[in-house]
């Protein structure tokens, strides 16, 4: 699986730096779950930490506030893939700890 | 789902091809995949070609048990459609031998080898705390899974970590088992890509 870690970084770049309907700051927010407004920093929050609370209410919140469909889609998206991102580096990180690899 | 971009969003091409899937099929389009082929250069292309390496790619767990992670990251979080979608993969992989309702239901009890069941164990404190130390890692590697091992099993929860919050932020539908099952047969034969 030598060719994940090159995968995963495409993957994280294209979301983040790629053309997008939000801007590249709004969506390094939603990836890094910090220094967003409500409603769509709790959207992203909810996303980031348990996925299956989010609302209806939240979505329409977010679509009130003034951003479009396509915006929200990159938003979650990014919130999704930024916390499953920070979790596959904290376990990377302590299995290089457990194996003394630097 | 919560955006209609998502359910009717997509260009002539992709519309079309809904509707041959669903006349071959005869099951409704997934929304996993309506999601995957919406604006495919955003998210579905990047993500397929990691979810697909994680899957399908060299790794010395069998097909059956990265299906079975999967599954099992879904139940740690709580993601009713990945569960049953996964679920239905890992049976499908892993034939009548094993029953993987029970095997998520009750880990300890299920017959697998160490080396898997403690890897999924971490993945599941990986998924619910979102951390792992390396003490952790350590149980892992003394159950006799490889480094190479754990960090393949880390590849396939990363991309089910993204894919259920997608799942239960999106609001997917969650189909009778048939279209799950159908679902199945076609990550079996094709993979994710």
């Amino acid at each position: 699986m030598s060719d994940i870690r090159q995968t995963r970084k495409a993957l994280a770049t294209r979301i983040l730096e790629g053309v997008g309907n939000a801007s590249p700051s709004e969506r390094r927010s939603a990836f890094n779950n910090s220094d967003l407004a409500e409603p769509v920093g709790t959207l992203v929050d909810k996303t980031a930490r348990h996925a299956y609370k989010v609302t209806d209410e939240d979505v329409a919140a977010a679509k009130k506030s003034g951003l479009s469909e396509d915006q929200i889609f990159e938003i979650v998206v990014c919130a999704a893939i930024g916390q499953a991102t920070r979790q596959y580096d904290t376990a990377l990180a302590a299995l290089e700890a457990a194996t003394g690899m630097e | 789902m919560r955006l209609a971009i998502l359910d009717s969003g997509h260009g002539f091409g992709t519309k079309a091809l809904f509707v041959l899937i669903r006349m071959v099929s005869r099951q409704p389009v997934l929304d996993v995949i309506k999601v995957v082929k919406y604006r495919v250069d955003f998210y579905g292309g990047p993500m397929s070609r990691v979810t697909h390496e994680a899957m399908r790619g060299p790794s010395t767990w069998s097909v059956g048990d990265r299906e079975l992670m999967a599954a099992f990251v879904a139940k740690t979080n709580q993601s009713e459609f990945c569960i049953k979608a996964h679920s239905a993969v890992a049976q499908r992989a892993y034939g009548e031998s094993k029953r993987v309702s029970e095997m998520l239901s009750d880990l300890d009890a299920a017959a697998i080898g160490e080396p898997l069941r403690t890897t999924l164990l971490m993945l599941g404190k990986l998924s619910r705390e979102n951390t792992v130390d390396a003490d952790d890692l350590r149980a892992v590697l003394a159950a006799g899974a490889s480094p190479q091992q754990i960090e393949d099993a880390l590849a396939v929860c990363f991309s089910f970590n993204v894919i259920g919050r997608l799942a239960d932020a999106f609001g997917f539908s969650v189909p009778g088992p048939e279209a799950f099952e159908t679902g199945a047969k076609y990550l079996l034969a094709h993979g994710y890509r």
